[in-house]
């Protein structure tokens, strides 16, 4: 049932994420939210406020090569998935982010950390809805 | 310049935790969300390790008058859970609970040069401009 359970290995990438949170807190004074960073790396409104935001992603590009480089057999390619259905569902991803101002690392990790009732009831809504597609979407496939 | 570099630090350290803690995996993050299935509870871990640091961290952080290497510390705004908040999240989290990514990990995940993150990074990019598009805030 549980064989591809990783309570540390889990727990020190968690680690990790909230010492890059707490870098950019502590160096920028910036809440390390990755839907909002994306979004505002076209939509900033300065040259410097785009340029933080597009090295924080071009940084989360090389950490996940570095990764990669050095354990390439913990990573492969999804088999099964659908074109249509990952860009419907890449659509739905930057929407709502959009909308709901956040996404699991805004809302989830920064927002609970500095204890916003806002970011605790965005994260459990989206979480909530996260597990009942799951549930239908077994549903309807069969699995 | 300081300001770019400690961001792109930052990034780096997100990307290698998000890898390591396996949330790049969309299969694994799709099993965290089947509870009545084969739950795989490793991703509560992820959450639980990354709050209790940013938590502990944020405390130290908040006791400073401002970051090193800006004049404040920027946080949101909004305090208010509206409707936006609440049909925000519930999209994001049918989204993620379809193909397994959330944004921070399918970035990341652009590092690996495979052709799914490709597509839902684009993909995702044109949802937040149509939101942007829609719904001014």
């Amino acid at each position: 049932m549980m064989e591809n359970f990783t309570p540390y290995l889990s727990l020190a990438g968690g680690a990790l994420i909230g010492i890059s949170a707490s870098i950019l807190m502590y160096l920028n004074g910036r809440i390390a939210g990755i839907s909002g960073i994306v979004a505002g790396v076209f939509s900033a409104s300065s040259i410097t406020e785009k340029a933080w935001r597009l090295a924080f992603v071009i940084g989360l590009i090389i950490g996940g090569a570095i990764y990669m480089h050095f354990f390439p057999i913990t990573i492969a390619p999804r088999e099964f998935m659908s074109t249509e259905l990952l860009i419907v569902g890449g659509l739905v991803i930057g929407f709502g982010t959009a909308m709901g101002s956040g996404c699991t690392s805004g809302h989830g990790i920064c927002g609970i950390s500095r204890f916003s009732l806002r970011s605790l009831v965005a994260t459990a809504t989206f979480l909530l809805s996260g597990i009942v597609t799951v549930y239908v979407f077994k549903q309807i496939i069969g699995s | 310049m300081f300001k770019i570099l400690s961001a792109l630090v930052a990034g780096v350290v997100f990307g290698v935790g998000l890898a390591l803690s396996q949330m790049v995996n969309p299969n694994k993050v799709i099993n965290f969300l089947d509870i009545t299935g084969q739950w795989d509870p490793s991703l509560m871990f992820v959450l639980g390790g990354a709050v209790l640091t940013t938590t502990i961290a944020y405390r130290f952080i908040f006791s400073k008058d401002k970051p090193v290497f800006a004049d404040d510390f920027q946080l949101p705004t909004l305090l208010k859970i509206d409707r936006q908040l609440l049909i925000g999240a519930v999209l994001f989290g049918a989204g993620w609970g379809v193909i397994g990514y959330c944004p921070g990990p399918v970035v990341a995940s652009l590092g690996f040069g495979f052709e799914e993150p490709l597509i839902v990074v684009t993909s995702m990019l044109a949802g937040m401009l149509l939101c942007r598009a829609i719904i001014r805030r």
